[in-house]
């Protein structure tokens, strides 16, 4: 029986159809690719029939991107459903994240919503109590903003030293998203916000029933509730149907699985916001509500993850972002912070956006401290750890945006340190 | 020309439509909705004042019994926290410490805030399945737990608001970031070596593997 290519074509065609053709897609042998003064081969991939538009209704990445994937660090929490995961930055360009690999947080697991029976209630301080099905939601005028959203926690493993020797794990709580929705100024102008009404309390449906405060001024200033993410109706991972977007805070605030926002007087005390998500200082006391994330920038190329192969030319790439408006300007440094140059930002540079930013250079093999160091548009300047820890001693826990340091070694590999 | 009875009438069927369109608002999507259908909902408390704390009442007797059965596997038969779960009593006078330990005891400045958080998501695996009676019983045992409730204890909305946690002045609400203001110098601003502080993250080895799950 002839199992050759040329055989197996045939009979396939003989089969009447070409679909019949793809199932099987031969690994070839490794070649030289044309590194080893020899001719070219033409591959396999190139010679056959690959697979038409029904095999992937919803389209995955390549198979061989299985390594580009969320990770979680299992000593950091005691269950996964109230856990975390992490965005691997290193395998990422530009400033969109994909749906697929935004970091999770979740304080009761992933509830799976029925949407026909989701809803959303707003009472509390308002003319008119409403609820809301999605249906509803998505009739009122829509809006489209890209924010980064960024837990608090990100970077806060490291206040008394480096120890995570990844991007992944030493920035990966965050990610940037397109998100869609209704502004919630909408649906609260549509309940009516009763006099002296200062605070709303946002809660989810999840096991949980996550639950913060948020003033009203945001809430009325740029706050979205979001039904969609990067295109497509949010992830379940992510809030799936229905998540509050408040854009450049922390990221506990941005409620998802939203069912319900209350409006009040004064902020509600809950746990989220008195036992977590405040930031305890060296005299004992606790800072509370300190929603927004400050400018933070890392260099994604090179990291720990993604070492120098060869000497000469590369590019140094890294993210940054300000939860005060847009990034104004990217320094790096080559020296720990003796000398710095200031990088290309991507543009359109968006307010609370991750914000792209590429140095060209050329590496001869010396060991080199790369920084970045990140200016808001509020002339806002990214700190040093050692600043940092000046003010705000080491058990604080949240908001830690200093200066990140990577050692490139001689043999190109990096390290995570810390520097003075 | 119209007739002046006309234009009244015409007046007053405008004034009847603005209205009828100042009280729709808006845009006319959404229902009315009553506290009585909100009220499955309706859940929270406020952590200052305890509105919003149910009738009901439980005791310290009561709560400890409930707290063993329901409680205890993750959080220790005296809220010491079994394993790496969270521990629920002690810890005060450790805020300013190299390791401060963050319990009810030590932190929680608003006693209501237990008894919503326990409602809302306790037991871990079964959220919202204790009654109120049950919910004040397990904040009971906890108050006492921390010696903040005697062993006789009995627990209900008035006397539960009234309860003062030791940490109660120990937060600073509002924001006072930025904190730290730097000017963003651009040449020779450090003198001498870099000087490496802190080169424990590739040795320690508790950065999980890049290889991706099977």
């Amino acid at each position: 029986m002839n199992t050759g290519r040329r055989g197996f074509l045939g009979r396939g065609l003989a089969a009447g159809g070409a679909a019949a053709l793809v199932a099987q897609h031969p690994k070839i042998a490794a070649a030289s690719g044309g590194l080893d003064g020899k001719p070219l081969e033409v591959p396999d991939w190139t010679k056959m029939l690959g697979p038409g538009v029904t095999a992937a209704p919803y389209g995955s990445p390549s198979e061989f991107e299985k390594n580009v994937v969320r990770r979680n660090v299992p000593w950091l929490t005691v269950s996964e459903q109230a856990s975390i995961n992490f965005t691997p930055l290193h395998e990422l360009d530009g400033i969109i994240t994909p749906s697929g690999l935004c970091f999770e947080r979740h304080h009761g697991g992933v509830p799976e919503i029925e949407p026909d029976l989701h809803r959303l209630v707003i009472h509390g301080m308002v003319r008119q109590p409403l609820v809301f099905t999605m249906s509803d939601l998505v009739r009122f005028p829509s809006v489209s903003r890209i924010h980064f959203l960024e837990c608090p926690a990100n970077g806060g493993m490291e206040w008394k030293g480096a120890q995570m020797a990844g991007v992944q794990f030493s920035h990966g709580m965050v990610h940037c998203c397109e998100w869609t929705g209704v502004r919630l100024s909408t649906l609260l102008d549509e309940a009516g916000v009763a006099q002296g009404a200062k605070w709303l309390l946002a809660e989810g449906a999840d096991a949980a029933a996550m639950t913060r405060s948020i003033p009203l001024d945001k809430a009325l200033d740029d706050v979205v509730v979001a039904y969609s993410q990067n295109g497509e109706r949010i992830r379940p991972e992510q809030g799936y149907p229905l998540r509050l977007i408040v854009p450049g805070w922390e990221g506990n605030v941005q409620v998802k699985w939203l069912r319900r926002i209350k409006l009040g007087e004064r902020p509600w005390q809950h746990r989220e916001e008195t036992s977590k998500y405040t930031d305890l200082m060296p005299d004992g006391k606790a800072r509370q509500f300190t929603f927004v994330q400050e400018a933070n920038s890392v260099i994604t190329a090179p990291c720990p993850e993604k070492p120098l192969k060869v000497k000469g030319s590369h590019e140094i790439r890294g993210i940054a972002w300000s939860g005060r408006g847009k990034i104004s300007r990217v320094d790096v440094s080559l020296d720990g912070g003796a000398n710095w140059q200031s990088a290309e930002l991507q543009t359109p540079v968006l307010d609370k956006c991750l914000t792209r930013f590429r140095l060209p250079w050329r590496w001869q093999g010396e060991p080199v401290f790369l920084q970045s160091r990140a200016i808001d548009e509020t002339g806002y300047v990214q700190p040093t750890i050692e600043q940092l820890r000046r003010v705000r001693g080491v058990n604080s826990v949240y908001h830690k945006n200093s200066i990140h340091t990577w050692r490139v070694n001689k043999d190109g590999s990096v390290d995570n340190v810390q520097i003075l | 020309m119209f007739r002046f009875s006309s234009f009244i009438l015409v007046a007053a069927g405008l004034l009847t439509a603005s209205i009828a369109a100042a009280q729709q608002r808006g845009y006319g999507i959404g229902h009315k909705i009553t506290d009585a259908q909100i009220a499955p909902w309706n859940i929270d408390i406020s952590g200052e004042d305890g509105k919003g704390l149910p009738p009901g009442k439980g005791s310290v007797a009561q709560g400890e019994k409930l707290y063993v059965q329901q409680c205890a596997a993750c959080h220790g038969e005296f809220g010491e926290g079994n394993g790496r779960w969270p521990e629920l009593m002690g810890g005060q006078g450790t805020l300013r410490e190299e390791d401060p330990r963050k319990t009810i005891g030590s932190f929680w400045p608003w006693a209501p805030t237990i008894f919503d958080y326990v409602r809302r998501t306790m037991p871990f695996t079964a959220p919202q399945s204790l009654d109120n009676n049950e919910t004040y019983a397990i904040v009971a045992y906890l108050l006492h737990l921390n010696d903040l409730l005697p062993a006789d204890g009995v627990l209900d909305a008035k006397s539960l608001a009234a309860i003062k946690m030791p940490n109660r002045d120990g937060f600073i609400a509002g924001d006072p970031r930025p904190d730290v203001r730097t000017e963003p110098c651009m040449k020779d601003c450090k003198r001498g070596p870099v000087k490496v502080t802190s080169d424990l993250a590739k040795s320690l080895g508790v950065t999980p593997t890049q290889k991706p799950k099977d």
